[in-house]
């Protein structure tokens, strides 16, 4: 009896793999499957959210068949923990077959999924991340969002024609902080700047208090600073409380700070902070105009930076797809990939063949009340700018 | 010399700040030796409370704030009857493991109810900004908050030992089968202080969220600084937590400020220090228990 129970077993369940199998081999031929980890959950969740939200939104506008295969995203939430990430990128790339892996919040996770994009073969599409190495990580890796050299030189740069002669920076003490202040500061010391001051923050950092005294107290002409988008508020908000506002410390730096995302609940301080970015809400073309309105119409909230990394990356993906005539295989996909050029919301981009990273215009803008709301309005740009981090070498 | 008095103002406005978030879990751990890590998801209350008051409901902030102090100690005190009652003759690590479990549930429900991002409270005007005394930069919410913390140390210490309801409550925690015995309701007496120290907690969390920030991770990201408040201040009186506080956020803040490489450190070593100095903490009574 025990016999005959095992065998019934055994070929239950090889009958039940035979079916999975079949049913798996019969999706695979007309589902394209991408494998979505952003952190839904956690310090970093309103990036997962923008991605999630943005995603959404296209394939609403744009249906979900692209080249006769239907379009699945499979959503993972990691709470930005690299180990997580790690995980959750080898159960899509091994079990579930995802064609694409795409989002990654922060910088260590990119880096985490790296290596199994480079031995499952599978495209990588970094939407948020934004140091500078992390497209060297993987030749499978592809970026929508932007680097931090991208906007900090240029930050640099402008501080320096403009009349900014001392400069104290304050930065967050990881990763993309670090290679925002390396940037800055390399541009702004060749201009003829000086930098009197420089605090690095820790990432959990409570209390800005004591590194804005110190920054009161060193007088600079400005003060660049970098924080993740979620802290930009905070970090706001204790600027204007010690009055560095009233004292003419502008603030300067990488557009982070000035998330739209949180912009409106920063107050009026905020107004006259200069940042460079690749991408505004008030961006005044038509294509951002209908993308802004549409995000809104949906979500009830407006599009930060994060939600046009994401936006654009699925963009990429439903075009690397139309043009490789619906070959799933990653280095077709990757092949198509190389060298796409499209209008974002955020203005003309395109896809660098050689460094696999995204080439954009970035724009100086100026914290400003429009109808009541603040927005960061943009006054210059700079055209197809490449990632320097990778131009040094 | 003016940076140093500011640098101390700070200091003392952060620390006071941290004596009110963490006096509630004073009380409960070491007046009644119950290891409450939930004690940060009492001040998310707090300050999710005050959120929704003063900025959807447009209450002004000063109404807003008995409320945050209220609705937490109800909650509390619903929470000791139905939940924390059971775990009081449990071992500490029982203790642990159930309000752990609650941080998680807090943090799940407050991001599902509020929404992940980092929220801030509406302030009135005359809250906003700094003024100078003989070059020393005031903060004015600073200033509110050392006043507020300050009244309330003044107050707890009297109702501890002053008062009928303190000299019961140090009874039914020394011995509670001997204060059963002379008449005192010991039950009530614990739902009454844990309800209490959860509404200091929410008070507390409303006053941070300007300073802090306020998102759904408050009580884990937070745990850390009230178990150390604890800790060096021993648990046995409110004294000791109240000195800690101040002792550690004026570290806090000096450290950042002279020393920023180590910033984040001063208050790690300081706390080894004085536990090497002092293992029961700085006011702390040889374990009886």
């Amino acid at each position: 009896m025990f016999v005959r129970n095992k065998t019934l077993t055994l070929a239950a369940s090889a009958a039940l793999a035979a079916a999975a199998i079949a049913s798996g081999a019969a999706r695979a031929d007309d589902v394209f499957k991408i494998g979505l980890i952003v952190p839904m959950t956690g310090g970093q969740a309103s990036t997962g959210k923008q991605i999630d939200n943005a995603i959404k939104l296209y394939m609403q506008q744009n249906g979900d068949t692209v080249a006769g295969k239907k379009i699945q995203v499979i959503l993972k939430d990691d709470a930005a923990l690299p180990d997580n990430t790690k995980r959750l990128a080898q159960e899509l790339i091994v079990n579930d077959k995802v064609n694409v892996i795409a989002g990654f919040g922060v910088t260590p996770a990119a880096f985490a999924a790296a290596p199994l994009a480079t031995q499952g073969k599978v495209p990588e599409v970094v939407m948020a991340a934004g140091t500078s190495v992390i497209t060297e990580k993987s030749p499978y890796i592809v970026r929508t969002s932007f680097t931090l050299p991208q906007s900090s030189t240029i930050i640099g740069d402008w501080a320096v024609k403009n009349g900014i002669k001392k400069v104290a920076t304050l930065t967050s003490d990881y990763a993309p902080g670090n290679d925002a202040l390396a940037s800055f500061k390399e541009r702004f010391t060749a201009g003829g700047g000086e930098i009197v001051e420089e605090v690095k923050v820790p990432l959990a950092n409570p209390d800005f208090a004591p590194f804005l005294q110190r920054m009161k107290d060193a007088k600079p002409d400005a003060m660049f600073v970098f924080v993740p988008a979620g802290q930009g508020g905070n970090f706001m908000k204790q600027y204007a409380e010690r009055g560095l506002d009233k004292s003419g410390i502008k603030v300067i730096g990488p557009g982070d700070v000035t998330d739209d995302d949180l912009l409106n609940d920063m107050g009026d301080a905020v107004l006259g902070t200069v940042t460079a970015h690749i991408y505004s809400a008030a961006h005044p073309s038509a294509k951002n105009k209908e993308f802004v309105a549409a995000y809104k119409k949906a979500f009830n909230s407006r599009p930060g930076f994060m939600a046009v990394g994401g936006y654009d990356g699925i963009h990429l993906i439903y075009e690397a797809l139309k043009k490789s005539d619906g070959k799933t295989d990653g280095d077709s996909l990757l092949a198509a990939m190389k060298g796409m050029a499209w209008e974002s919301p955020r203005g003309p981009i395109s896809i660098d063949p050689e460094t696999r990273d995204i080439v954009q215009n970035v724009y100086i803008r100026k914290v400003e009340k429009v109808d009541g709301e603040l927005y960061n309005v943009e006054f210059q740009t700079f055209e197809a700018v490449k990632d320097p981090g990778k131009a040094k070498k | 010399m003016t940076a140093i008095l500011t640098n101390l103002f700070d200091g003392v406005a952060y620390g006071m700040l941290l004596f009110v978030l963490a006096c509630g879990l004073a009380v409960t751990l070491g007046l009644m030796n119950f290891v409450n890590l939930a004690h940060g998801a009492f001040a998310m209350t707090g300050g999710y409370v005050c959120a929704v008051l003063a900025n959807q409901l447009g209450w002004p902030f000063f109404a807003a704030l008995p409320f945050a102090f209220i609705v937490s100690a109800v909650i509390g005190a619903a929470l000791e009857r139905t939940l924390y009652q059971h775990l009081y003759a449990r071992s500490h690590l029982d203790q642990v493991l159930f309000s752990i479990g609650l941080v998680f549930m807090s943090v799940a429900a407050a991001d599902y109810v509020m929404g992940s991002s980092r929220l801030f409270i509406k302030l009135p005007a005359a809250l906003q900004g700094q003024f100078d005394v003989f070059g020393v930069g005031i903060g004015r919410y600073r200033l509110m908050i050392i006043v507020i913390c300050g009244l309330l140390t003044v107050g707890l210490q009297l109702v501890l030992s002053k008062t009928r309801f303190g000299s019961r409550l140090r009874a039914a925690v020394d011995d509670p089968r001997a204060a059963s015995g002379l008449g005192i309701n010991v039950p009530q007496v614990f739902a009454f202080t844990f309800a209490f120290g959860c509404g200091l907690a929410g008070l507390g969390g409303a006053l941070s969220a300007e300073i802090l920030g306020l998102d759904p991770y408050f009580p884990l990201k937070f745990m850390i600084y009230f178990l150390i408040v604890v800790t060096v201040g021993g648990s046995s009186s409110i004294t000791g937590p109240f000195l800690a506080s101040l002792l550690l956020g004026i570290g806090d803040v000096a450290g950042k400020y002279y020393v920023p490489k180590l910033g984040p450190f001063v208050i790690y070593t300081i706390m080894i220090v004085i536990l090497i100095w002092r293992p029961n903490g700085l006011f702390g009574r040889t374990a009886t228990r």
